[in-house]
């Protein structure tokens, strides 16, 4: 009985924990520029692919994957920073002052460029890959035998937020992304640089998306051009149920979906369980009716740049 | 050698023309109270000298160089601090945090550092009351706190000219005076230049110095403050009868 409840416990802070990261991905962005950027599930796919040679055969032919951690992981989350600091210069950059929806649908479009891109030289096949094969060993805690890879994700999670905490909250840095977050061009006539908070902001939301697609190969195994797609959506609705643009909000809506989308699978009779998704959207539906400012709503409502 | 010098600018959203063909200049150390009714174009001014937005028309020069078009961050980095309608501070920051936004152009220069704490220091001086609740989040604080902040966090950067665009909006009249009354000591002690939007020319006339009056957009009136308030010309300018 504890040890099955262990199990629920681990499975929804680590589903959570995927789902936050991926949600502060975009809610970083938006904070700073009013775009929701639905190009973050592909930069996801991209930063994984990076480790592969090109081949549309359904073994992957590992590149960089074979590095030791250490190596690996600063060599994808560099992949995902680069390519989101790409997409800004080459791109969003050319949108600063359109409107919100014209950026969200630039966004979607660059992130279909991504995904052909990837498909042109990967085939749409999902590719298995083994990365980090020494996680997937289980590991007890307290009766229960947890994969290790659920616990170091939950791990992770909690210093990436740690970090990222004192990173907005310690540096220069962060301290002009939370001006400029909350009211952009005030902090400009205070001499914050906007393309370099822009770019920094793009940066590390790059990042976020290559630790949340680390994540998600090692658990899955694969590496699907599609694989950014399903966290995407979740994220951005945990975005929405957080508060758009609100770090912490973004951070708490990604573990209570988690959270609900486990627990729909434990307790729903097993003939409503491939529906579980809907009763996730539907309580997408009631948040945005009774709280459409989100849980923990962000306070800068200032045009952006 | 002016500090700051207007030519002919135009200001426009989409057809709307908010500021037509105004030309000015200001010395070094000069006090300008730029008044005029709802919708003359003040504040639309005072955005297109920040670099918010960019003048369809003219030219605006700061010292040396031209800053026409420029961004509002590199007017900023050349010496123009602005404190916008309605305050804006940062209201999730703390005090310090809010004040500190404004070091940022100095903080990678040699002894930036140094001469950032020097500024906090002058800024808490002046305002004691931002030194004692320093952690205390900007958004908790009263209109005229919110005031002293905006107008301490202008002096961070160093700026060799303030604009405050209506520093009086919502607060009470005695809050106004003191106000008032530090936004001029550091004129003072520091030599500022001013350059402040007012709806009312009667703070002008309390103050003194030059006064420019605005009207549809063009200026209508610039002058003594003090001359201009005992005409009865000024009363027919502002509000737009007789021959003025």
């Amino acid at each position: 009985m504890m040890a099955g409840l262990l199990q629920i416990l681990f499975d929804a802070l680590s589903l959570g924990s995927l789902y936050a990261l991926g949600a502060l991905g975009i809610a970083l962005i938006f904070g700073v520029m009013r775009l929701v950027n639905f190009a973050h599930g592909d930069v996801m796919a991209f930063s994984i692919f990076a480790l592969l040679w090109p081949s549309v055969d359904a073994m992957a032919i590992v590149f960089a994957g074979n590095l030791p951690w250490f190596l690996l992981v600063p060599f994808v989350l560099a992949v995902g920073a680069g390519l989101s600091v790409l997409c800004e210069v080459l791109v969003f950059r050319r949108f600063r002052r359109a409107s919100p929806a014209t950026m969200m649908i630039a966004s979607f479009a660059l992130g279909f460029v991504i995904r052909y891109f990837l498909l042109m030289l990967f085939s749409s096949r999902p590719k298995s890959i083994s990365l980090l094969p020494e996680l997937s060993q289980p590991v007890e805690v307290l009766g229960a035998y947890i994969p290790l890879l659920q616990v170091i994700t939950i791990i992770v999670t909690l210093l990436v937020l740690f970090a990222l905490t004192g990173f907005l909250r310690r540096t220069r840095f962060g301290l002009e992304m939370r001006a400029a977050a909350e009211n952009f061009t005030m902090a400009r006539m205070l001499g914050v640089r906007a393309n370099r908070v822009i770019m920094g902001a793009f940066a590390l939301s790059g990042m976020l998306a290559a630790a949340s697609a680390l994540i998600l190969a090692a658990q899955t195994g694969t590496a699907d051009i599609q694989m950014g797609a399903g966290v995407m959506l979740m994220a951005f609705i945990a975005t929405v149920i957080g508060g758009l643009g609100s770090l912490p909000g973004a951070v708490l809506a990604g573990f209570l979906i988690g959270a609900a989308s486990v627990l729909m699978q434990v307790v729903l009779p097993p003939e409503a369980r491939p529906f579980r998704d809907a009763f996730v959207y539907g309580a997408v539906i009631l948040v945005l009716i009774f709280r459409p400012q989100g849980l923990l709503p962000a306070r800068g409502t200032k045009e952006r740049v | 050698m002016s500090l700051l010098a207007l030519s002919d600018v135009t200001v426009r959203y989409g057809r709307l023309t908010a500021v037509r063909e105004v030309s000015f200049r200001m010395q070094e150390g000069e006090i300008l109270f730029i008044t005029g009714p709802n919708g003359a174009g003040k504040s639309s001014l005072l955005r297109a000298i920040a670099g918010v937005t960019p003048p369809a028309g003219g030219r605006i020069d700061l010292g040396n160089s031209d800053i026409t078009g420029h961004s509002p961050e590199d007017i900023a980095r050349r010496g123009l601090s602005m404190v916008p309608e309605g305050r804006e501070v940062f209201g999730s920051l703390t005090i310090e945090e809010n004040l500190l936004v404004g070091t940022g152009m100095r903080a990678r220069e040699q002894g930036g550092r140094t001469r950032a704490a020097s500024a906090l220091d002058e800024v808490y001086e002046t305002f004691p009351i931002l030194r004692e609740r320093r952690q205390t989040q900007a958004g908790l604080l009263s209109g005229g706190q919110q005031q002293m902040l905006v107008i301490g966090r202008a002096l961070m950067t160093n700026p060799r000219l303030i604009a405050i665009d209506e520093p009086s909006l919502g607060l009470a009249p005695n809050i106004t005076d003191q106000v008032y009354e530090r936004l001029l000591h550091l004129q003072r002690q520091r030599s500022l230049t001013l350059l402040i939007v007012e709806q009312s020319s009667t703070r002008a006339m309390m103050v003194g110095g030059r006064m420019i009056l605005m009207r549809g957009g063009q200026v209508v009136m610039d002058g003594d403050a003090v001359a201009m308030g005992q005409s009865e010309a000024l009363h027919a300018a502002y509000f737009g009868y007789g021959d003025a």
